[in-house]
């Protein structure tokens, strides 16, 4: 039997990926998308349906950034609600280990769990900085180097709160009036470097004994904190090459936990574009890049290297002389890919010979450099390679990330998933009732 | 007369601490979305204005003869709210040892997924064992009878205190964006209008929050904030930060008093409710326990309306069973007699407790600037 695909729905996020202003974007608030989304996924059996969040608004030259998408509501209370208008589908939230405290996150993870019948899984992210934790009363209170061991002992602590009470602690006896089998269910006591707390938890073991993990990092802390703890990770590498080296190392490092090789599912984020045929796929494509960047957007991710206003250049003319401010103060804060520009003199000295060389605005350029879509192509050509990638582990599936919220992932169910489901490679109904039984994972 | 308001306080099998054992109880049931659905249901075909979810950060008892455990009310209310239409949704969070940026999104969020019935019962937590399960500050253990001493009273007034400047924040974020910020003006690019985004701001003795919230203002732009208060310090904290305030007396004189000394738009009353046929309503309680026919306990209400008071906050002794009491028996009571609804007459909560949807105070100062 071939290798099964899995498959998750991303909500459109709050960047630039996201086209608000296509005809047919619906809100980003009102529970209807998040309902139609859902269902979509849910009719083309997909594992899980997955929200991203940020805990401050993003801002750049010091004001809100205002070109994307802004607002979202809040994960816990969304996913319960979605419990209510699905049945199988899995329900996966970004949840910060360093501005949630374990007992109440384990409660609301545990109580999600319970009220999807076991569907709960948590996307464990970390943050240090001050300017998140001005929005917290702790404030901005970690060093950036203990963010993992602080992810790590925060979910480490969450999992001994969900093991706290056996699961068939409430024997709930009418006749002998006994409730509780075992009296002291729920008791804890855990000591680390970040947390001292001791007592009782006051939720009763859930379905699946705690919510699937899932874990985005890609940095060798990150990718050693998700050997270790994780059950899926959220990836960027969704290429052949870049993926298989991925999965390759990912996979590798989970012996020394003792860990089989299929107990950590590798989901890469991948973006599409359908067509009726390649070509036309490859021309909507070509159209919703130049939505997803426009003049103005172009400026503000060249401020994003430069570091400087660069308000007054034109985005249809060249790139700036002048080199990017390489100081400490960054113009962009509450993006994670701030940091990703490692050496800005070098990445801009790139940028302005690729311009020069290929006779590119600004705006083109960084329609250029600011990643195409993964797959593009027909629904026969997507499918199939969707399974190629699978197949030749490069992944174990995909977390797909429409353009258009709520509809975008319309076309994908109508005409992808059909023929995967054809090769014997997608679910034509979900194995199980809960999340860990449709990817595949062992109890915990 | 004017009509009166009607919630019930549900919590576990019901108020009394052997309600789990009476034969239509469903102990084995209390950690599933079908309990709660089922009970809230029942709820909303009475007509009712909201339900409130109890919870807390610690179990109820040590005795395992009793119900422990809990799940989120927040999630609870969130997992019912899309199957619901027009009862009000009011889960009780905790303010002592969460964030309030956290709680402020829950409940606008909560309000949007139910369309406007979002409410929530601000709780504050005095035990010291549930610090403990933070362990990030520590409350001394405080035995009822030192509840009078100076130094007992400080510690509790300060907890009240934090509680206040908690419900400020959260209610701060509600407003942080202004209801029209969201323009999507293609012309631009402009997703928001970032003028109609505002900073909070909020530095108090205990804590600072700079804002905005992450969620747009909710669609009743201040989901109703309500609190339960037994004496001076919860009164004046009710009368700052809440819309609606749950009080205990014991009789309609009691009632009088209380409603002079709180000045708070709604006063509800609590009354813990068994319904006939009762065999035993042994129970310890804050609140006035009632025992008899829907005619008495209507009669009663109708008394303690006259002292005053707006609503009622009945908590069942006995779930399901006095819930249906309430439900099928009190509810057509009060309706052959005037004074109860017999159609819901407003999409929200707000609308329902006759609140009108609240200017935003940001909104507000940009008026007066300009």
């Amino acid at each position: 039997m071939p290798k099964q695909i899995h498959l998750a729905a991303h909500f459109p996020g709050v960047n630039n990926t996201t086209v608000w202003s296509d005809p047919a974007a619906g809100s980003h608030i009102e529970f209807d998308s998040f309902v139609k989304l859902a269902q979509t996924a849910e009719r083309a059996k997909f594992d899980f349906f997955f929200l991203a969040e940020g805990l401050r608004l993003r801002e750049q030259g010091g004001q809100i950034y205002d070109l994307d998408v802004v607002g979202r509501p809040d994960t816990f209370t969304v996913l319960a609600a979605l419990a209510a208008v699905t049945e199988h589908l899995g329900l996966a939230g970004t949840i910060n280990s360093t501005f949630n405290e374990p007992y109440e996150v384990a409660r609301q993870f545990a109580s999600l769990d319970h009220l999807s019948g076991g569907r709960a899984a948590w996307n464990v992210v970390t943050s240090w900085d001050a300017f998140t934790g001005e929005n917290f009363r702790r404030g901005g209170f970690l060093a950036e180097s203990d963010r993992y061991s602080r992810a790590t002992q925060a979910l480490e602590t969450a999992k001994e709160l969900y093991d706290s009470w056996p699961a068939d602690a409430i024997a709930a006896d009418k006749e002998n009036g006994v409730f509780l089998r075992h009296p002291d269910a729920g008791t804890f006591q855990h000591t680390d470097q970040h947390f001292d707390i001791s007592g009782r938890f006051n939720v009763p073991r859930s379905p699946q004994g705690g919510p699937v993990i899932l874990q985005a990092g890609d940095s060798d802390a990150g990718r050693e904190f998700a050997a270790a703890t994780a059950d899926a990770i959220f990836s960027r590498h969704g290429t052949l090459a870049d993926g298989q080296k991925f999965y390759t190392d990912v996979k590798d490092r989970l012996a020394k936990y003792g860990r089989e090789r299929d107990s950590l599912k590798v989901l890469p984020a991948a973006t599409f574009v359908l067509g009726d045929t390649d070509n036309d796929a490859q021309e909507r494509a070509r159209v919703v890049r130049r939505q997803q960047v426009s003049g103005a957007t172009a400026i503000k991710f060249l401020e994003q290297l430069w570091n400087r206003d660069l308000s007054s250049y034109d985005p249809e003319g060249p790139l700036p002389e002048i080199d990017p401010d390489v100081s400490d103060e960054h113009i962009a804060r509450g993006r994670a890919s701030v940091r990703m520009h490692r050496d800005p003199i070098a990445v801009a000295n790139e940028w302005r010979q690729k311009a020069e060389a290929e006779k590119l605005s600004i705006r083109d350029l960084i329609i250029e450099v600011t990643g195409r879509q993964t797959f593009i192509g027909s629904a026969t050509t997507i499918a199939d390679s969707i399974d190629h990638l699978v197949q030749e582990d490069a992944s174990d599936g995909f977390i797909l990330v429409p353009h258009v919220t709520p509809g975008g992932l319309d076309e994908f169910a109508d005409t992808v998933v059909p023929l995967l489901q054809e090769k014997g490679v997608f679910r034509t109904e979900y194995e199980g009732s809960t999340l860990r039984e449709n990817l595949g994972l062992a109890p915990r | 007369m004017t009509n009166l308001h009607l919630a019930v306080a549900l919590d576990g099998a019901g108020w009394a601490p052997n309600a789990w054992r009476e034969p239509d109880a469903r102990p084995a049931e209390l950690f599933t979305a079908r309990y709660w659905i089922d009970l809230i249901a029942e709820a909303e075909a009475g007509k009712l204005d909201f339900v409130t979810i109890e919870d807390g950060l610690g179990v109820q008892t040590d005795d395992p003869a009793q119900v422990q455990g809990r799940l989120d009310a927040v999630l609870i209310a969130s997992r019912v709210a899309p199957l619901t239409r027009h009862i009000g949704l009011v889960p009780t969070a905790t303010v002592t040892h969460t964030e309030p940026f956290h709680i402020s999104k829950a409940i606008a969020t909560l309000d949007y997924v139910s369309r406007g019935r979002a409410g929530w019962r601000v709780q504050l937590s005095a035990k010291s064992a549930e610090a403990a399960h933070f362990g990030r500050r520590q409350i001394p253990a405080i035995s009822p009878d030192k509840i009078n001493d100076p130094d007992v009273r400080a510690v509790v007034a300060d907890l009240f205190d934090e509680a206040a400047d908690y419900v400020e924040v959260v209610r701060r974020l509600w407003d942080s964006w202004e209801d029209d910020a969201e323009i999507r003006d293609a012309a631009t690019g402009r997703f928001i209008d970032r003028d109609k985004l505002h900073y909070i701001n909020f530095e108090g003795r205990f804590f600072t929050v700079k804002g905005p919230s992450i969620t747009p203002r909710p669609p009743q732009g201040q989901p109703v904030v309500t609190a339960l208060a037994h004496n001076d310090i919860p009164y004046r904290f009710a009368e700052k930060s809440a819309d609606v305030v749950y009080v205990t007396p014991k009789d309609a004189a009691d009632a009088h008093r209380i409603v002079n000394d709180v000045k708070v738009q709604h006063v509800f009353a609590d009354l813990v409710v068994f319904l006939e046929p009762v065999q035993n309503a042994a129970i310890l309680s804050d609140a006035r326990v009632f025992t008899g026919t829907p005619a008495q306990l209507a009669d009663l209400l109708l008394e303690w309306q006259e002292a005053g008071i707006t609503g009622f906050r009945l908590r069942p002794g006995r779930l399901p069973s006095d819930l249906r009491g309430i439900t099928r028996g009190l509810v057509p009571e009060l309706q052959r007699r005037g004074v109860f609804r017999t159609e819901y007459e407003a999409d929200t909560l707000r609308g329902l407790l006759g609140l009108g949807k609240p200017a935003n105070r940001y909104a507000a100062e940009g008026v007066r600037v300009a």
